[in-house]
């Protein structure tokens, strides 16, 4: 329905161009070197009068007519049930929607809330009819005034250019608005669920286990909000993972930039780099159904209790994705030694091991301890591995054979299944969020300082 | 290296050096060789891997794109499907379709008798056949009063067991299928009444908690509709962006927070961007859970500083002269853009989104946030209907023990992962069929 009136309004704007591109002609006497601009600005001048100004009427409209055809409706009903709480009132309105979109719901014989509905309904039709008269009469409305304002001293291009400029612009706020989105959303949740458990509380406390009291004399829910376990759980999982990538990642860049023909190079590379591409998800079923029984296996084969979903498992795969990232980082770094430094050490009668170990690693290493920090980061932010492969309790252990849980993982089973925006529950799940931004804020900001340093000292 | 042992002042001679360096050499050279081998084995390590991988979800996906059907004679009987005999479609639709699929499998097996026996017989096929018939006879109502041998969907279990993963010699109350089962599936099978024939089912039905019925089209069209809000959001945004921060921003303060701030959300875990999704598209603005709008809008935030990274990228890689000679013939600043600038850079810039919409495509855990992980049974039409996307049906499926949902799973993996080989391809060409060095 506005995505048809949408349409129109387009094809709208695109008749407001040629007609503006006449209309500036006209005046010109069919002379282009009468008018101040090219006839094509004059188009776009009316296109965008016709276009812009309605277009910022159909968002409004289209993002204020729902509540206000709900507040409407529910003047329609009965006093006793305007006056429910909030909650009560929130349920009668999800039952009202979805009589009108024609589900089957239980209210369905009730003949108050079917006259509602009807009332919806109707007022919904009246809404549409009139959103369609405003729209078009403004966008008709702006192609008049453009036409009347074409004059050939009219500056087409610099109004045009103008509204172009504001359109780059904004769109270059988008990402400062999306930080300051995030950065709003976390804390504002967060502090939310600081009113209810205290920060130190959730910062060093022991226990972690989200279930809160539906009645006060329910049995096991104690609602222990100390996310230490799942801190220990990420570090530990990380840990393992960066003791795979790490060692794997680095000799895999040493060998490829200083070893390696180039046509090994050429193939091995890319080859490597398809590990940075495999979704998430795809490394979470490979760690669940192949890796952790393995390891499962072998455990008890050997003769120790490894848990069906071992930080092992998990650490092990998080790993394998995190070796493209190390390696082409690293690759970067070691590439930017200049080669002077390699030749006045086999000048001095190194072996090409030897100028690796104490000439090219001590000067690349702040740019490698960059490059693990980013790795680091990514290892803690990563979501997918754990939730299918990690476990859901709460262990504080550093045994990589049992099960330990994340704050990624925390994060979704909080948040996936039903919840209300006001339970300590949920809002866990924004500190814990609030945690995890700023602890991978903070090293890759580290990193970004670090590698630059050291990218100067080079250039 | 070892220290020189000359400590009493005395001069090296040149023959002693050579004493020391020789002694050492072999060790050096055997530390070189272990070196070089480090690294070999590191990167065959990184490579087996991605072999492994690859050659793991194939061998398991690969079976899933063959499905086993069952061919039972089914005589379209009047008196069941159409008493009144007016081909009433509603009638049609309603009739007892079941009836006919217990009485075809009954003609195949006249012996077998009793209730739970019967009801193990009429286990062998998918719940699905009596819908299929029902198609079948809505969509042509001439079959009524034939006799017709039908090919019927195989139920989860009989597909399994023809694929070979069940166990015939585990004692009966521990396999899906019971021992008289799999002696008429013996006897389907001499009699060359079993089959596999392509999978289309996968690629046809939405989600089903029977595997056999179970298909990733649903997904597939929210993965469509999730991308195409993601495109028509980020790119524009993110060229605009690009152009800005490259051809008309002046340097200032102003300029300097939104690179760093680039910069930092490239490098924000994706699950923190489902947390805003949550609290500002879902709660604050009242939009649909499970849509794909709010899926598109979540992630056209995550790919928007890969585009505008790339597209800088882009825009740096065209040379001042073309903005000089623009200038110098009268352009105007955004002519000069818009005609001669961006045009040189979009093939690079379209290869940045190519590539960041194949990262979106994988992506699951910030749709798992904003309720994209419901089991939706329906396709998605448009952008407001429940979905889910290609990734977090594989994650769905992955949780569920049916073998053949994990076969199922390595095959929607596969599919997954031909669709972002083709983007990244389809990025490749594109950046060497357009790209130009200067």
């Amino acid at each position: 329905m506005q995505l048809f009136l949408l349409f129109t309004l387009l094809l709208l704007s695109v008749g407001a161009y040629t007609l503006g591109r006449q209309r500036a002609l006209a005046v010109a006497g069919g002379q282009v070197r009468n008018l101040h601009s090219l006839p094509s600005f004059y188009g776009f001048y009316t296109a965008l009068w016709c276009g812009l100004p309605a277009l910022l009427v159909l968002a409004l409209w289209a993002m204020a007519q729902p509540g206000i055809l709900v507040h409407w409706a529910l003047a329609s009903l009965p006093p006793d049930v305007q006056h429910l709480p909030p909650d009560r009132l929130n349920l009668i309105v999800n039952d009202l929607k979805n009589l009108v979109s024609g589900h089957f719901v239980a209210s369905a014989s009730d003949p108050v809330m079917v006259e509602a509905a009807n009332r919806y309904r109707q007022l919904r039709a009246i809404g549409n009819a009139a959103l369609w008269v405003v729209v078009l009469s403004i966008a008709i409305g702006g192609i008049a005034y453009a036409w009347r304002a074409i004059s050939p001293m009219l500056r087409a291009r610099n109004r045009v250019e103008r509204v172009v400029n504001i359109f780059l612009i904004a769109s270059s706020t988008v990402a400062i608005f999306t930080t300051l989105g995030i950065v709003l959303s976390v804390v504002f949740e967060s502090l939310l669920f600081f009113r209810q458990v205290s920060i130190t509380e959730f910062l060093f406390g022991l226990q972690w286990s989200p279930q809160t009291a539906l009645r006060a004399d329910q049995v096991g829910s104690s609602g222990a909000f100390g996310a230490m376990p799942l801190f220990a759980g990420t570090l530990l999982i990380s840990g393992i993972a960066m003791l795979v990538a790490v060692p794997i990642g680095l000799m895999s860049a040493l060998y490829l930039s200083e070893y390696a023909t180039p046509k090994f190079r050429a193939f091995a590379k890319p080859a490597l780099e398809i590990l940075a591409g495999i979704p998430t998800v795809v490394y979470g079923f490979f760690a669940a159904l192949t890796v952790a029984p393995l390891i499962r296996e072998i455990g008890s084969a050997i003769g120790l209790h490894v848990a069906s979903e071992s930080a092992l498992a998990a650490g092990l795969v998080m790993g394998i994705m995190i070796i493209p990232f190390v390696s082409s980082l690293s690759d970067d770094v070691i590439n930017a030694v200049p080669q002077s430094m390699r030749d006045g050490s086999y000048a001095l009668g190194a072996t090409k091991s030897e100028t690796i170990t104490r000439v090219l690693l001590p000067a690349a290493l702040p740019g490698i301890v960059g490059s693990i920090l980013l790795a680091v980061s990514r290892a803690i932010g990563e979501t997918m591995i754990v939730v299918m492969a990690a476990g859901l309790s709460a262990n504080l252990t550093a045994n990589p054979l049992e099960a330990v849980t994340t704050v990624t993982v925390q994060i979704v089973t909080l948040l996936t299944g039903d919840q209300e925006f006001d339970s300590p529950k949920t809002l866990a799940a924004f500190a814990l969020g609030l945690v995890l931004f700023v602890v991978t804020l903070i090293l890759n900001i580290i990193a970004l300082r670090v590698v630059r340093k050291y990218r100067e000292q080079y250039e | 290296m070892s220290k020189p042992p000359a400590s009493n002042g005395a001069p090296l001679r040149t023959r002693d050096i050579k004493i020391i360096v020789n002694t050492g050499l072999a060790r050096r050279h055997a530390a070189e060789r272990r070196f070089r081998w480090y690294g070999l084995i590191a990167i065959s390590l990184g490579l087996a891997f991605v072999a492994l991988m690859f050659a793991n979800i194939i061998g398991k996906g690969w079976p899933a794109f063959w499905q086993t059907y069952v061919q039972v004679p089914i005589s379209f009987d009047a008196a069941t499907l159409d008493p009144e005999g007016r081909r009433d479609p509603n009638t049609l639709a309603s009739a007892d379709y079941a009836a006919l699929v217990r009485a075809g499998l009954r003609q195949v097996f006249p012996t077998v008798e009793g209730r739970l026996p019967l009801r193990a017989l009429s286990a062998l096929v998918s719940t699905d056949a009596s819908y299929e018939l029902q198609r079948r006879v809505v969509a042509d109502p001439s079959l009524i009063g034939t006799q017709q041998e039908v090919w019927l969907l195989a139920s989860a279990a009989v597909d399994t067991f023809v694929k070979g993963n069940i166990d015939r010699t585990l004692v009966e109350a521990e396999r899906p299928l019971k021992d008289n089962q799999i002696e008429w599936i013996d006897q389907l099978q001499a009699a060359d009444k079993i089959e596999r024939h392509f999978n289309s089912v996968l690629f046809q039905n939405g989600d089903s908690r029977e595997p056999e019925q179970a298909g990733i089209r649903g997904a597939l069209m929210g993965s469509f509709f999730t991308l195409l809000v993601t495109f028509l959001l980020s790119f524009p945004i993110g060229v605009a962006t690009a152009v800005y921060l490259e051809e008309f921003a002046p340097k200032n303060h102003w300029t300097d927070i939104i690179e760093v701030n680039i910069n930092n959300l490239a490098a924000v875990p994706s699950i923190v961007f489902g947390l805003l999704g949550l609290a500002v598209f879902i709660n604050f603005f009242g939009l649909p859970r499970s849509a794909p709008l709010v899926g598109g809008l979540v992630l056209s935030l995550m790919t928007l500083p890969v585009i505008i990274i790339a597209g800088r990228a882009a825009l740096t890689s065209v040379p001042p002269s073309i903005r000089e000679a623009a200038l110098g013939m009268g352009a105007s600043k955004l002519q000069m853009v818009g005609h001669h600038v961006l045009p040189l850079a979009m093939p690079g810039m379209l290869t940045g989104s190519i590539i960041g919409m194949a990262r979106a495509l994988g992506e699951s855990a910030p749709l798992l946030m904003i309720g994209m992980v419901a089991f939706i049974v329906d396709v998605p039409k448009n952008f407001l209907d429940p979905a889910t996307v290609l990734p977090v049906q594989i994650y769905l499926w992955s949780d569920l023990p049916e073998r053949a949902f994990i076969e199922r799973t390595s095959a929607a993996i596969m599919v997954l992962l031909a669709f972002m080989m083709l983007m990244n391809g389809l990025a490749i060409l594109l950046r060497k069929r357009f790209e130009r060095r200067w």
